[in-house]
């Protein structure tokens, strides 16, 4: 088998100081400006000593197999869209090379180009084109588009009419009828209704099998890294950790998201000028106990140092079950309402009497918030391995397929 | 970034023959000067007509007149200028003689500079801001960035030609006959619009990168409109100020207009000078757009 796709020490540099410029009042900007215009000028240019560079990537280097699928896992700020930006040719590499043999499509955002005012009609085209399809193409594959989005009935009405899920449905179905000998998605898995997800994971199954077709792959959603994907590549800080048969690239992202409280979550990439940042964050079982479990008391401690005073603060610490959805979510905004933090170290406490998950691994996202504005946010901190326990005061408990979160019921037969 | 395409046209109908062909993408940071690609311009031509045609299409959605703004537009304009220069300022009587004999009314005289000014401004207004509107496209997806302000060229060029039917429409209604000379306007439209297209090229590249080249667009318009004869003649006595004045390639094209549509004296000086400056202009907005290209998604 050729590879379809060579990635060679691809690096990819962003400056910082570029993009915070947006943030400056305008007196700072007229007073840099008079200051130093050409320093400016030179910085605008990119020709100018860098204010503050981070590497978005480094020195990425595998290569793809024609037909295979190949998954691409890391947190966020991990790289993963960068590289997706890099292969798609929208933004070009610092360093490095790629080359890709083959039609190239990549998806990195569903609706690309959608425009409001225009029928779902004229969207079908106008969004093909968009993504590289000749007219006489479209034509071809109309029906099985409109089929394929099941927005028949509103063809001809405005797109900004539709509901967000027949949104979505007509422009993934768009999508996933290019004939690309190279796919490249990213995330776009996460929208939409479980039923449509489903299709969607249907057909990109179908166009790599079937068709024989290469597919790039981001998700967060692990079972469908697990499902589709033949190797993955497991990216962090920019850097690949690890690259293999999907089974074990996913285990080894999970152990090492286990083994991140001890690790100092400071040392993650971050854009400056935010107002807090989590530093730290474990969870702990009941005295009594070493595990977390079902229905046990759990406290989680979440550690953020604020450079300036915050007057609003709240902190929620959010569960994803491992198939990638968000099941549960503790906030100290319903229970404390906001909270005003001067600046410095704090460590918050949440603790739970009765934990309502069912047994099974999670992975945790915290977010702290300025108003209603995310001052941080630590997407899969840690993994949270919930053990059997006695929730209902019986044995019995859901099956995972019925839900994940518990909660108690009165059942009365008449 | 370059694109190399061992052999084009990845068209689906040829799919059922078995020589489907292999393109080659190489991505590796590019230096310096980058070239067109044209093969991959051709390849995407249609998307630069459906990028026009929603543009078109969407323009006048939600507003009650609707399509008749295309004609309203040109027409207040001329009537605005007609009643200013030609009644107030009574530029009327400054007519050129060879217009005074045959009987031009000033509107029609207005009219005919207002056509190419009107793609020109709009291409430069619209098309210098265009990338900057495009945000989300440039950041989500490939496609020739050269068509975003090529396709608000082709809107302009749209609007032109609705606006160029008002006008002989208005001939007609003055009983002013058409000269040889029309023959040339596919050209001289084609000018215009390759003018605008120069201009927008390094416009909207340089609004990506400073922002605040989109504060001194509509200056740099209105300004430029004075400086050109779109609302009266611009006909000066003595021979150095008349060479200042060809230097606009505007005054050029607006005269060759006149020349065509109402059988004004060709300026071929003037004419030459702005073919030879557009071309600079358009050379230049070319290289220099395709320079910066690369990196639109970064900093867009």
């Amino acid at each position: 088998m050729a590879a379809a796709i060579t990635i060679n020490g691809i690096s990819k540099r962003y400056r910082i100081g570029l993009r915070s410029e947006s943030y400056h009042t305008l007196r700072d900007t007229i007073m840099a400006a008079v200051k130093s215009p050409f320093r400016r000028l030179a910085g605008l240019q990119g020709d100018g000593p860098a204010v503050g560079a981070f590497w978005a990537l480094r020195d990425i280097s595998f290569d793809v197999q024609k037909g295979e699928v190949i998954g691409i896992i890391g947190r966020n700020g991990a790289g993963k869209s960068t590289l997706l930006k890099i292969l798609s040719r929208i933004t070009e590499p610092t360093e490095g090379f790629a080359k890709l043999k083959g039609r190239v499509a990549s998806l990195l955002e569903v609706g690309t180009g959608f425009h409001p005012e225009l029928s779902g009609r004229e969207n079908i085209y106008l969004n093909g084109a968009i993504l590289g399809m000749h007219k006489a193409e479209i034509d071809r594959k109309f029906d099985e588009i409109v089929a394929f989005a099941e927005t028949e009935k509103f063809l001809d009405t405005s797109v900004k009419y539709y509901s967000s899920g027949m949104y979505v449905r007509l422009a993934f179905a768009v999508a996933a009828h290019l004939e690309p000998e190279i796919l490249i998605v990213d995330e776009v898995l996460a929208v939409g209704d479980q039923e449509f997800q489903k299709k969607c994971m249907g057909r990109i199954q179908q166009v790599s099998q079937g068709d024989g077709r290469t597919v790039l792959f981001v998700s967060h959603n692990i079972g469908a890294i697990r499902k589709l994907c033949d190797r993955a590549v497991y990216l962090r800080d920019g850097k690949m950790i690890s690259v293999g048969p999907a089974e074990d690239v996913v285990t080894e992202y999970l152990n090492s998201a286990i083994g991140s409280d001890e690790k100092n979550l400071l040392s993650r990439p971050r854009f400056p000028g935010i107002a807090a940042s989590i530093s730290a964050f474990s969870c702990y079982p009941a005295k009594d106990s070493d595990h977390i479990v079902s229905g046990g008391s759990a406290t989680f401690e979440i550690e953020a140092t604020t450079a300036e005073s915050i007057t609003n603060a709240s902190v929620s610490v959010m569960f994803n079950s491992d198939q990638g959805y968000r099941v549960l979510a503790f906030s100290s905004r319903c229970e404390r309402g906001m909270i005003p933090l001067p600046s410095g170290k704090h460590v918050f406490k949440c603790h739970v009497d009765s934990l309502p998950l069912l047994e099974g691994r999670y992975m945790i996202d915290i977010e702290i918030f300025s108003g209603d504005r995310v001052a941080d946010y630590v997407e899969h901190a840690t993994v949270l391995d919930v053990a059997y326990g006695n929730f209902f005061g019986r044995p019995e408990t859901l099956f995972p397929y019925e839900g994940r979160v518990l909660h108690r019921s009165d059942w009365e037969l008449d | 970034m370059s694109f190399a395409a061992t052999s084009m046209e990845a068209h689906p109908s040829t799919k059922q023959t078995n020589t489907r062909e292999t393109i080659e993408f190489d991505i590796r940071p590019a230096r310096g000067w980058v070239p067109i690609d044209f093969k991959e311009l051709l390849h995407y031509r249609e998307l630069l007509y459906f990028l026009t045609w929603r543009d078109v299409k969407v323009r006048y959605k939600q507003t009650v007149l609707g399509f008749a703004w295309a004609i309203l537009q040109p027409v207040m304009n001329v009537i605005i200028q007609t009643v200013i220069f030609g009644k107030v300022a009574d530029f009327a009587s400054k007519l050129p003689p060879e217009l005074k004999a045959r009987q031009i009314p000033y509107a029609l005289f207005t009219y005919a500079g207002i056509l190419p000014w009107m793609l020109f401004a709009v291409g430069v207004g619209a098309g210098g801001t265009s990338l900057l509107n495009q945000q989300n496209l440039l950041t989500k997806v490939y496609f020739p960035r050269l068509f975003v302000p090529a396709s608000v060229i082709g809107v302009a060029m749209v609007d032109t030609l609705i606006s160029l039917g008002v006008f002989l429409v208005m001939m007609a209604w003055y009983h002013v006959a058409p000269v040889w000379s029309i023959i040339s306007l596919p050209f001289l439209l084609l000018l215009t619009s390759l003018a605008a297209m120069g201009m927008a090229f390094t416009l909207s590249s340089m609004t990506v990168t400073y922002r605040d080249v989109r504060f001194l667009i509509p200056f740099m318009v209105s300004s430029w409109q004075l400086l050109s004869p779109v609302g009266y003649p611009i006909d000066p006595r003595r021979q150095w100020i008349r060479w200042l004045v060809r230097l606009n390639p505007m005054y050029g094209i607006i005269n060759a207009f006149r020349s065509a549509l109402l059988g004004q004296h060709w300026d071929f000086p003037a004419l030459v000078v702005a073919i030879a400056e557009v071309t600079v202009i358009l050379v230049f907005g070319l290289f220099y757009f395709k320079k910066t290209e690369r990196r639109f998604a970064d900093i867009a």
